[in-house]
């Protein structure tokens, strides 16, 4: 169990998001907005991501990340944000799904 | 995400302050609400919410969604006195969410043998205190019997504005804490925050149900900061 009261700066994604744009770096942040059944990660988690892909943090505990990075990477190029949606159900949009059977709600957004 | 929000949320989250990130998923602004500022309307209640339960959600208010992200400092139990009752109350606290610290310069009681697995520091309230400061997401239990220990920490906690403040011993003993805190400089509305005697009233006889009341009671009043102040004004 963690059990520090402080934050873990080598592992905090908008802390690493903080340390990115202060390099120069595009940064692109996706956070878990609504979740339905059983979700991996709660409402509020981040994924943060950069222009080449580098990323850290999870919404997915791994299921759907390769695909939030690729939309991610978009977002940075245009600068509008997007809203994906990754369920079971959900067969038609997307190839990728969460296999626990619950379906999240994305928010990707670019840094500044 | 506009950048001087991250860096501003940022600095609230390394302070152990809380923050709510608002953002409107139409058109992607965002701000920062702090605990204690004003906001009108279904917003506002939802924010509030927010504050107290730690839970993120989207709300709909004014026509429009939001995401309330909360970012809420983790809550900690300072315990003043390696004695009986912190030994029960150590894993009860770490399980339901809350970890503990002990503190008690009497090496005899501060032991590893007697408190394994616990952040343990035979060492005096000053000078424990004085590196880690006490912070208004701190609960602080003052459970050794002893004005020498307990009174710099109680004073410590009520000037830290700790979300709670508890103390051991009868209503008498307290009454004789209360005078030596006021001559300490504490004022009678902070002395007043003082729960003692310490705990729910369950009927708590052993070491171990006292543990379990004073874990109820830092429960709620986690889970009940800022309403008591609410309805005071109201």
């Amino acid at each position: 169990m963690d059990e520090s009261i402080y934050l873990d700066e080598a592992r905090d994604p908008l802390i690493i998001a903080e340390g990115w744009m202060k390099e120069g770096k595009d940064v692109a942040i996706a956070t878990v907005v609504e979740t339905w059944g059983s979700a991996p990660r709660p409402v509020g988690s981040h994924l943060v991501i950069d222009a080449e892909g580098n990323f850290h943090g999870s919404v997915s505990g791994g299921c759907v990340e390769g695909a939030v990075v690729t939309e991610a990477i978009d977002v940075i190029g245009s600068g509008k944000a997007r809203m994906l949606e990754f369920g079971v159900a959900d067969e038609t949009a997307w190839q990728v799904g969460l296999s626990c059977g619950g379906r999240i709600k994305v928010y990707v957004e670019r840094l500044g | 995400m506009d950048p001087y929000i991250l860096k501003t949320l940022n600095e609230e989250r390394r302070a152990r302050r809380a923050a709510v990130l608002v953002t409107d998923l139409g058109d992607g602004r965002d701000r920062i609400v702090r605990e204690g500022d004003h906001v009108a309307g279904d917003l506002g209640t939802a924010i509030a919410n927010a504050f107290r339960t730690g839970n993120s959600r989207s709300v709909e208010a004014e026509g429009r969604t939001f995401f309330l992200n909360a970012h809420l400092p983790r809550p900690r139990l300072v315990v003043i006195g390696a004695v009986h009752i912190s030994q029960a109350l150590a894993p009860m606290a770490r399980i339901a969410g809350y970890p503990v610290e002990i503190i008690d310069p009497r090496t005899a009681f501060a032991t590893p043998e007697r408190f394994p697995d616990v952040a343990l520091h035979a060492e005096w309230p000053e000078d424990v205190l004085k590196r880690a400061p006490l912070d208004s997401y701190t609960a602080l239990a003052a459970v050794t019997h002893d004005p020498k220990i307990d009174d710099f920490a109680l004073k410590a906690a009520l000037d830290a504005r700790c979300f709670y403040v508890g103390a051991l011993g009868s209503r008498k003993t307290h009454a004789k804490r209360v005078e030596r805190l006021l001559a300490l400089g504490a004022g009678a509305d902070q002395i007043a925050r003082i729960h003692a005697p310490i705990g729910l009233d369950i009927g708590a006889a052993s070491p171990a149900e006292i543990a379990v009341a004073v874990l109820a009671q830092t429960i709620h009043a986690f889970r009940s900061r800022g309403l008591e102040a609410k309805g005071a004004v109201a």
